[in-house]
């Protein structure tokens, strides 16, 4: 290989072939609903944790789908469980439940 | 007096004392576990209250009046009232009674367990006396008691809407067996003492059917195995009785004298939560009054179902049933045994364990504690009230107009009470986040706080430390604040009704003051149900599981309630019922807030 | 030739019910094919939604000249207007139609152009309409711009301003999970008459998607964000409160950068969408006429014939089958009079 002088940085790109997307799935089989989400970003704006604790449940499922875990459960650990966000989706996604159940899932994962 | 039975036995006695044994034993070593599996302290304090006079008393008379009268479903509806007492207490008086004769008559076969119960087989003519004749008699009053007990108690297992109940559990083949043997005891009874009766007495009832069938039968033949299939019928239920319903009437008789020493649920499963699940009577009172069976999926989801998967430990119907649960306490009030549904469910969702533990430590509580300093009144919104502006704006204006001195705590958004999260199960993050609240209350120094969510103010009030600073809720602060002359309501035609939430309801006890205000500000007609029966509206953030679209049918159900005497408007004082009912009703929901500050004088 | 159009009268008349734009087209056309037509109007003059509006885009079209144009064609009609339907109901091959005031009409022909109605704003507490002062609506803001008429605004220098899209639209908490097409155009149109107005405000718009998809719509939106500066924020507004400066502070999460964002405004504009108007659904039970799932009226198929209600003698056109911009209610109108005039040729 041609030593051009310099190294490339590993990329920040998200290679979708590559990705886990074990969880995901594992979330979808609990919660199907977890697809229709929109992204719109309401139950973010309104999250009572959010301002101390950067959590984002748009954010929490789109890392999920791009097979990216770490930033979960940094969220996740933030979240003080008090349903606005389910309030006020306009999918009616149940979010509260849906937290629950990541939690879970990471539960079952360190038993395997 | 003549003591027909040589030895005082025959061996049709067998089924019943092996019966009886068998579950003297299964309730001593139950009792026994339930008591080692309390903590420490609650153990203390049990056996502290037995030798208490004033606790003691309580207990006897709770017992009396609960397990034989069965007071509350009196109240509740008479027939089944009815027929409940007639058969408990009915059945405890025969065995009374029956201990009251061996004594009397042949008091050295006191300490046969046997003798009480078929005392007229061995013992002949003890009504040549007058107190022989008294006791016959009412040996044979209460038998008539219970058996018409138990003709309604048939009909009411296959026309349960006679008996105002449209749905009624489905009882499991062991039940069935307990059912059936019960039924058949008395019945037998009554046949094994109609044909002893010319040999051994009888009274207004046995007597003349007696007589009838000496008519028809020439010997004596067939009483023996009348005799034997009485005993068999005791002795089937009793070997049944641990594994069915019926290990209500044992669990009960522990279960008052526990709860009357101020024990409560601690562990999930032990202790006095199990004394709790085995005292549910599965009578399925709680299937009609639940909320969630407005939609036929969720009937199988009722306390009663609760506690029958818990005595099975199927795992996988408990996690369902405590989840999807809304908590709104509806079947405790409505149980015979007082039942704690809710918080039952709330002790299996603590029971299970996630890998992602919040943590809130990081949360610096100094800005906002900086700018609530120095307020007599502080007004906690709350999240939910957030989303309904409204609310806190008409609030503000009412205690503007009565000249209050106060400060928002939350003006920017606060912290969460922490209730939802020990909905979920998560006590120890809820008390983090209510050590974060605390902090900032005090520092405020304020002498009241005012809440406008029942979610949060009876957290508040059950489960945080706060000394000196009385936790209030809008309803009864501005009913202090109308009483004080500070707050010139208007009257007018409109018709309210109001809806009491579950959280300030059947939560904390606040039922008056709302209604109060509302008949200062025009007609107050009310709901179907109402008080400590009104219909959660749907929207609860008890229930986990129950996703946006599953709960409309429980929203329509509690609005068809609400509107049942057609007034114009629905007044509540939770943002969340107003919220959820508003979504669907075809009328003004609104806060009471709201409503008072239209009706401003 | 004035018999032959007496005789057509006779055997043809066609009630048309609504005299919004759809309405007046389809009755324009249905006069030009010789048929008598019967305007029946709930309100207290015709003109439907359009009569209420300033200007059209996407070339900021002014209303009132369309409206005179398209009632001019209508002088031959016979206009009922504040009249309400008691009843209405087959009679022979025709329809027997009685109104509240007692007057009975009899056609051979429904044409139901009963449009839609304003998503009600106040079901969205959250957005704050009818509690705070700040808070309008997109109809309320047209009808400034037409009048000069409102108390929200006269008076006030507006330095800053926002627009809410998919108010009750997309949501399914609001009971309407569709999206109602015009809104985003519509927050765009206004968004730039209100620059006008307010050259030295900033402007700021909450949106979903951009769904953007008429002609020189594009343009509007490139005219919107080079020549008007107005911020485009892809992000749902959550929550609507007052600061204690009598302005109103909005909080979405821009979702674009992954950041929550809180503004303050002088001024908040909810884009109410359209739900199907309510007062047809009596009617649909005594044609039998099919209601969607999204509350609208359910044509025969989606695509070969819109116009057909599936009920012999009922069609459709306009917004009563969905939502739609004003130059596709007014074809949908026309091709609606074609195709009773074939109904009623028998073709």
């Amino acid at each position: 290989m041609i030593d051009f002088g310099f190294n490339l940085a590993p990329s920040s790109a998200v290679n979708l072939d590559e990705i886990d997307l074990s969880r995901y799935r594992a979330l979808l089989r609990m919660e199907p609903d977890a697809r229709i989400c929109m992204g719109c970003g309401s139950c973010t704006a309104t999250c009572t944790a959010g301002p101390f604790s950067g959590m984002s449940v748009r954010k929490v499922l789109l890392a999920l789908e791009r097979g990216q875990h770490v930033e979960v459960n940094r969220m996740l650990e933030g979240c003080m469980l008090c349903g606005k966000c389910m309030m006020v989706c306009p999918r009616g996604i149940n979010t509260r439940h849906l937290i629950l159940s990541l939690c879970r899932i990471k539960q079952e994962e360190n038993y395997d | 007096m003549i003591e027909r039975v040589p030895g005082a036995f025959h061996p049709f006695v067998l089924p019943f004392v092996a019966g009886m044994v068998f579950v003297l034993g299964w309730c001593l070593v139950g009792m026994v576990r339930i008591l080692v599996e309390l903590p420490r302290e609650d153990r203390r304090r049990f056996f502290l209250s037995l030798v208490t006079p004033k606790t003691a008393w309580k207990n006897i008379k709770d017992i009396f009046l609960n397990c034989l009268i069965h007071v509350r479903l009196w109240k509740r509806n008479k027939v089944l009232g009815y027929m409940h007492s007639s058969i408990a207490f009915g059945w405890f008086m025969l065995i009374l009674l029956g201990h009251i004769e061996v004594i009397l008559f042949v008091p050295e076969r006191v300490h046969f367990l046997y003798y009480p119960i078929f005392f007229n087989f061995f013992v002949a003519e003890a009504d040549s006396t007058l107190q022989g004749s008294l006791l016959m008699f009412l040996m044979d009053f209460f038998l008539l008691v219970i058996l018409s007990g138990i003709a309604l108690a048939m009909v009411k297992r296959f026309r349960s809407r006679l008996f105002g109940m449209r749905r009624t559990t489905r009882p499991s083949v062991l039940d069935r067996v307990g059912l059936y043997s019960l039924w058949a005891i008395f019945p037998l009874r009554l046949m094994a003492e109609v044909f002893t009766a010319h040999i051994s007495g009888g009274s207004f009832l046995t007597g003349p059917i007696n007589a009838l069938f000496l008519h028809f039968f020439s010997n004596d033949l067939h009483y023996m195995p009348t005799w034997w299939a009485y005993s068999i019928a005791l002795g089937v239920f009793m070997f049944v009785l641990p594994f069915t319903r019926y290990m209500h009437i044992p669990a009960e008789m522990l279960l008052i004298p526990m709860r009357n020493a101020g024990i409560g649920i601690r562990h999930p499963r032990r202790g006095f939560a199990k004394l709790e699940y085995y005292s549910c009577p599965g009578c399925g009172v709680c299937i009609d009054a639940c909320p969630m069976t407005a939609s036929r999926a969720n009937v199988k989801d009722c306390t009663v179902y609760l506690n029958r998967q818990l005595r099975r430990g199927n795992e996988r119907r408990i996690e369902q049933i405590s989840d999807k649960c809304l908590l709104c306490g509806k079947c405790t009030e409505v149980c015979q045994v007082c039942v704690q549904g809710p918080e039952l469910r709330v002790a299996q969702r603590r029971m299970r364990s996630y890998a992602l533990s919040p943590d809130y430590s990081q949360i610096d509580t100094a800005p906002m504690q900086a700018a609530v300093r120095g307020a007599k009144v502080l007004y906690f919104a709350g999240c939910m009230t957030q989303l309904t502006p409204s609310i806190r704006k008409s609030l503000e204006a009412l205690l503007r107009r009565a000249g209050v001195d106060y400060k928002l705590m939350d003006p920017d958004g606060g912290l969460c009470c922490g209730r939802p999260l020990s909905m979920a199960g998560r006590e120890e993050q809820a008390r983090e986040l209510m050590a974060k609240n605390t902090e900032i209350i005090r520092a405020s120094g304020c002498e009241v706080l005012l809440l406008s969510c029942p979610i949060c103010y009876r957290v508040f009030r059950e489960s945080y430390d706060l000394p000196g600073v009385r936790v209030v809720h809008h309803t009864v602060f501005l009913r202090e604040l109308q009483l004080a002359g500070r707050l010139p309501l208007r009257s007018g035609p409109e018709t309210f009704v109001y809806h009491d939430p579950c959280e300030l309801g059947r939560g904390c006890g606040i039922y008056e003051e709302p209604r109060r205000l509302l008949d200062g500000v025009g007609t107050r007609v009310e709901a179907a149900s109402h008080h400590a029966e009104s219909v959660c509206c749907g929207g609860s953030l008890g229930s986990l599981t129950l996703g946006y679209r599953q709960r409309e049918a429980i929203v329509r159900a509690s609005l068809k309630n609400l509107t049942a005497e057609h007034p114009a408007t629905i007044v509540t004082a939770c943002p969340l019922c107003q919220t959820t009912f508003a979504r669907y009703a075809d009328r003004p929901v609104e806060d009471i807030s709201q409503t008072l500050l239209r009706n401003l004088g | 030739m004035a018999r032959k159009k007496a005789s057509k009268k006779t055997e043809g008349r066609v009630v048309v019910i609504g005299a919004g734009v759809a309405g007046l087209t389809a009755a324009r056309e249905l006069l030009a094919l010789g048929y008598e037509v019967v305007l029946l109007e709930q309100a207290d003059r015709p003109g439907g939604h359009v009569a209420q509006w300033y200007k059209l885009f996407p070339d900021m079209s002014p209303t009132a000249p369309i409206l005179e144009d398209l009632l001019s064609g209508v002088r031959e009609a016979k206009l009922l207007c504040g009249v309400e339907i008691a009843s209405i109901g087959r009679l022979g091959d025709g329809f027997n139609l009685i109104l509240t005031s007692g007057t009975a009409i009899s056609c051979s022909a429904v044409l139901v152009a009963t449009g839609f109605r304003l998503f009600e704003a106040r079901r969205k507490e959250e957005y704050g309409y009818g509690v705070y002062d700040q808070v309008m609506t997109n109809q309320d803001l047209e009808r400034w711009f037409a009048t000069g008429q409102d108390p929200r605004i006269t008076g006030r220098d507006i330095r800053r301003a926002g627009f809410v899209h998919c108010v009750g639209s997309r949501d399914e908490k609001a009971g309407n999970t569709q999206c109602s097409k015009v809104c985003c155009i519509t927050a765009i149109k206004q968004a730039i008459e209100l620059k006008e107005r307010f050259p030295q405000a900033e402007i700021w718009c909450f949106y979903m998607d951009l769904r953007l998809f008429g002609k020189k719509y594009e343009d509007f939106y490139i005219h919107a964000q080079r020549d008007c500066g107005i911020h485009f924020i892809r992000g749902r507004v959550s929550e609507v409160s007052e600061a204690i400066d009598g302005r109103v502070i909005v909080k979405a999460e821009d979702t674009l950068s992954g950041r929550p964002v809180k503004v303050s405004l002088d001024m908040l504009v909810l884009m109410s969408g359209m739900v199907c108007n309510p007062g047809i659904h009596a009617l649909a039970g005594s044609l039998s006429l099919s209601v969607d799932a999204d509350g609208f009226l359910r044509s025969r198929d989606n695509i070969l014939h819109l116009n057909d209600s599936g009920q012999p003698g009922v069609f459709y056109a306009g917004a009563v089958t969905g939502p739609k911009t004003v130059p596709e209610t007014l074809a949908e109108a026309r091709s609606a009079a074609l195709a009773i005039h074939r109904y009623l040729r028998g073709l």
